[in-house]
């Protein structure tokens, strides 16, 4: 899904958003994306996220490797990073989205890179209210996932934030599609 | 939860460049108290104002060169964080902090 979208993303991503200082991503794994959006954004200050401990010690690798300065936290869907609350200006989630059995949903295991639950929305939902919460006034947040999902409904489905679907693609079996949501600007003054 | 850093620290220092639209762009986006305490901390907060001052236009070069040291060329590889909430503390190894919690903590 990363590689694939890239191409499409990084069109997307350099037109619409300009020299982002905080950046944010859930579910680094290999680490690529981050590292991919430093190289972007040389200025601004990344920090990935990932639960399983392994894929953190790998993103910090790729980054090296990369010669891409880069920070690393491992949390659970960025809990414990409250401090960041209203200051992301670029946030990206690639999220297990694969349907399965809601018991496969894992918590650090392998599968948390894929296993998505009942629809495969059981980890996005959970994460897309702390979206909301993460984002600067003007901050962008790109989403992932596949067809069985039910893209539009994760368009609607968190007050504060408005989704649309931006990109498209077919890889392999899946129909990938990417979302950028920002914040709804109608809202009190609830920071 | 503000987490303050444990003495203890294997600290890894490396210089990159400096770009002082940068730090002067994250200066707003810093609490500035917890900032100053974690450079203590790491013995390299010497020279940092117990307060920024009121204007936007931070361009003091000198200062603006120790926030840069402490906040990007000073890591923290093998420490810990600690909750002053709660007290319970989080390791940092290999540099990445670890914050998740036990299914009891939840």
């Amino acid at each position: 899904a990363v590689v694939s979208t890239q191409s499409t993303g990084e069109e997307h991503v350099t037109s619409h958003v300009t020299s982002p200082l905080i950046c944010l991503e859930i579910g680094s794994g290999s680490g690529a994306v981050t590292t991919f959006i430093k190289s972007l954004y040389p200025g601004a200050f990344c920090l990935a996220v990932d639960i399983n401990p392994v894929a953190s010690r790998a993103t910090r690798e790729t980054a090296r490797l990369n010669a891409q300065d880069i920070d690393v936290v491992c949390s659970d869907l960025g809990s414990g990073l409250e401090m960041l609350y209203g200051k992301v200006d670029l946030l990206v989630f690639n999220p297990p989205y694969v349907v399965t059995e809601s018991t496969e949903v894992s918590n650090g295991g392998i599968e948390a890179s894929w296993a998505g639950g009942i629809d495969g929305r059981e980890v996005i939902d959970r994460f897309l209210p702390r979206a909301r919460k993460f984002l600067a006034p003007s901050g962008v947040f790109y989403l992932v996932g596949v067809q069985e999902n039910r893209p539009e409904e994760i368009c609607t489905s968190v007050p504060g934030l408005i989704g649309c679907i931006v990109a498209t693609r077919k890889a392999g079996r899946e129909k990938l599609w990417v979302i950028k949501f920002t914040r709804n600007k109608q809202e009190s003054n609830s920071s | 939860k503000i987490k303050i850093l444990m003495m203890e620290a294997v600290v890894s220092t490396q210089s990159t460049g400096f770009n002082p639209d940068f730090i002067s762009r994250m200066l707003s986006r810093l609490d500035w108290t917890v900032f100053v305490q974690s450079a203590n901390l790491l013995g390299v907060g010497e020279g940092l104002p117990d307060m920024l001052p009121e204007d936007q236009d931070f361009d003091d070069e000198d200062v603006l060169k120790k926030i840069h040291h402490a906040l990007l060329e000073v890591e923290v590889i093998e420490g810990e964080l600690e909750c002053p909430e709660t007290g319970r503390k989080f390791p940092i190894s290999k540099g990445i902090p670890d914050l998740r919690l036990n299914e009891d903590e939840k």
